[in-house]
């Protein structure tokens, strides 16, 4: 693998960390410049299997040689804007990059069909920009990016849910706008609150600064103001309420995307936020923020999956399913021990590999029967016995089902509760995989076991989506079976991050100026 | 300190009236227009907190002055971040315009709860049209 970073030369090698934010963003105005839609098709395709090839020389870079540190324009930090690379957020750049190739590879023949031809090549530029914002929220290691690239992924992100062909994607829109800006707003006030106090802005320099602190109610409001912020933005309930219809009217490809990325990085916000930079004292023995935590992880599980189960709409059960797999991820968060944290980002990487798979699927089924509709799905087993099947694998990788990923976070979370002798957290995590089932199996049975209305002439969905669909769901088995490097990375990342706030900062400077 | 209502501390009340009133008009206000304004009203009260947090009693310009190296100066910086604070608060005002534009062009109506109406309306005609 050194070969890669040989082969991108040592420039390149340099320049891993803004490069990976730069090239989507200038190349999306490219996009609209050329206002033609295969042509920005063909650029933005290009341009997301680069970044994938960087994140993933940056992720070898990064296990190679530890945390990076690159400060954008030669300010070094803290007084400059830093970009900040560890093991954790080198995966999530390489799980973001990865899926946003695929699925941007799968997008013409879906867009095709659901989108005016005439505002494809806004489709692909907009997408190229929340990519951006994805990219950026996820390296930056400055407060205020954070901030700002999760705005410009939000922005990006309400325009491409718009575009969905129902009308009812603009109102869907407009509540994820209100409710994503009202979030956004409280990342704003809770970092603000946090200069007031300590008068940086660095998150490295910040989780120094704020030893000694902790008893300050600034900082406390503050931790508080950016939990209730990023919960918007990942989608826990109450506050997850956005979810459902944006998923819904969103196009099949857009949902695929956001449903494996947008959600994830803000996830991958609040840990950091959390553990990295208020550490666990302040976080669970001032604020208690897992009594608040846990409940609504629990309910979001629960809730979650009982919706999905009583839904007739399949887009929208999947979406119902990403509030109960959400729950999972921060339970994980809110166990507050490595073993529960590791559960927490395995479920990272895994929920976006499954449910970027899943709606691609749907796509495929949208694509040749119209609509998402349960009754639509009716012996479709015999017409598209290859979508069927890998809707069949992603739904066991939901469920938890050994040699899936969903199996592996899963056994990580009901670990991390026995470890604690919370058994009854255990048992419930159980129970919520059973709901899962019946929702999935409900699926299953009306494409195999229940008869089409007539003689249908319905043909396998086209190869250009059906092999990206396939790509990601054979990654959920394969993942599933290896699973050294995600469950290595996860652990890694969670001891690192239980840890807390870093006395002193060992990262390796990169791209500095001569 | 809670209950300081001295003028020092003027700012900080009129920034937590605006975001209370903004954040009151998003959730309680049914007119699609209202609740964008009641946003912005949210948004420009975090810019007057972080405006008000660089503000030093008797400062001055941030630019160094030679003849005078104790002046006070005020801090830049939260101005600095407040400038990009408007604009994305300006992307967003725009956005959420353009989209309660097309709602109104497919809806005929800002009112939620009618957008509200006519949605489960159409959505049981197309129950029953597929039953």
């Amino acid at each position: 693998m050194n070969d890669l970073l040989a082969w991108l030369g040592e420039p390149v090698v340099q320049q891993l960390p803004i490069l990976l934010v730069i090239l989507p963003m200038i190349t999306a105005p490219l996009c609209v410049l050329v206002r033609h839609r295969r042509f920005a098709w063909a650029i933005a395709t290009a341009v997301t299997w680069c970044t994938f090839v960087l994140a993933l020389a940056l992720l070898e870079l990064v296990l190679e040689t530890g945390t990076l540190s690159y400060a954008v324009g030669g300010w070094p930090p803290p007084w400059g804007i830093e970009l900040r690379v560890e093991p954790v957020n080198a995966w999530v750049l390489f799980i973001v990059s990865g899926v946003s190739a695929v699925v941007l590879t799968a997008a013409p023949r879906s867009f095709n069909q659901e989108v005016p031809h005439g505002r494809h090549y806004l489709a692909y530029g907009t997408f190229l920009l929340c990519m951006t914002g994805l990219l950026g929220m996820a390296s930056a290691g400055d407060a205020f990016n954070v901030f700002v690239f999760l705005e410009i992924s939000s922005l990006s992100a309400y325009a491409l849910v718009a575009l969905g062909r129902s009308r009812r994607a603009l109102t869907s829109a407009f509540r994820y706008l209100m409710m994503g800006t009202t979030g956004g707003t409280f990342i704003l006030l809770g970092v603000g609150l946090l200069y007031a106090a300590t008068g940086t802005l660095n998150l490295h320099d910040l989780s120094q600064r704020l030893v000694g602190l902790e008893d300050s109610r600034t900082v406390l409001v503050a931790l508080a103001c950016i939990v209730v912020g990023t919960t918007i933005k990942l989608a826990l309930l109450p506050l997850g309420a956005w979810l459902p219809n944006a998923y819904t009217f969103a196009p099949s490809v857009v949902t695929a995307f956001l449903a494996a990325t947008a959600t994830k990085v803000a996830y991958y916000v609040l840990v950091r936020f959390v553990y990295r930079v208020f550490g666990t004292e302040v976080a669970f023995e001032r604020l208690h923020l897992d009594d608040v935590l846990l409940p609504l992880a629990l309910v979001s599980m629960f809730l979650g999956s009982v919706l999905a189960i009583y839904e007739p709409d399949v887009k929208r059960l999947l979406a119902y399913s990403s509030l109960a797999q959400i729950g999972y991820m921060v339970l994980g968060l809110a166990l507050a021990s490595s073993t529960g944290l590791t559960g927490g980002i395995v479920h990272l990487f895994n929920h976006a590999l499954m449910k970027s798979g899943l709606f691609l699927v749907l796509a495929c089924i949208a694509l040749r029967v119209g609509g998402t509709r349960l009754d639509d799905f009716a012996g479709l087993g015999r017409c598209m016995p290859w979508t069927a099947g890998l809707f069949v694998v992603g739904g066991c990788s939901l469920i938890g089902v050994p040699l899936t990923v969903g199996f592996v976070s899963k056994w990580y979370l009901v670990r991390a509760a026995l470890e604690q002798g919370r058994g009854l957290i255990a048992f419930l995590i159980l129970v919520s995989s059973l709901l899962s089932l019946a929702y999935v199996w409900k699926v299953v049975e009306t494409l195999y076991f229940r008869a089409g209305p007539s003689p249908r002439t319905i043909r396998e969905a086209p190869l250009g989506l059906l092999l990206p669909a396939a790509f990601l769901i054979v990654a959920t088995v394969y993942f599933g079976i290896f699973t050294e490097d995600t469950v290595g990375v996860a652990v890694h990342a969670a001891e690192l991050l239980i840890e807390g706030p870093l006395p002193v900062d060992s990262a390796t400077v990169v791209g500095a100026s001569p | 300190m809670l209950t300081d209502v001295s003028p020092g501390l003027f700012n900080y009340w009129a920034v937590i009236v605006l975001m209370m009133t903004g954040l009151y008009v998003v959730m309680a206000k049914p007119n699609l227009v209202k609740k964008v304004l009641g946003l912005m009203l949210f948004q420009v009260s975090v810019i007057m907190l972080y405006i008000t947090l660089g503000k030093v009693r008797g400062g001055t310009v941030p630019i160094l002055i030679d003849d005078a190296p104790d002046a006070v100066y005020s801090n830049p910086l939260p101005h600095v971040l407040m400038l990009t604070a408007i604009v994305v608060g300006l992307a967003t005002t725009a956005l959420a315009l353009a989209l309660v534009v097309r709602i109104h062009e497919e809806y005929g109506t800002l009112e939620e709860d009618e957008i509200r109406d006519i949605e489960n309306e159409v959505g049981q005609r197309e129950d029953e049209a597929s039953a």
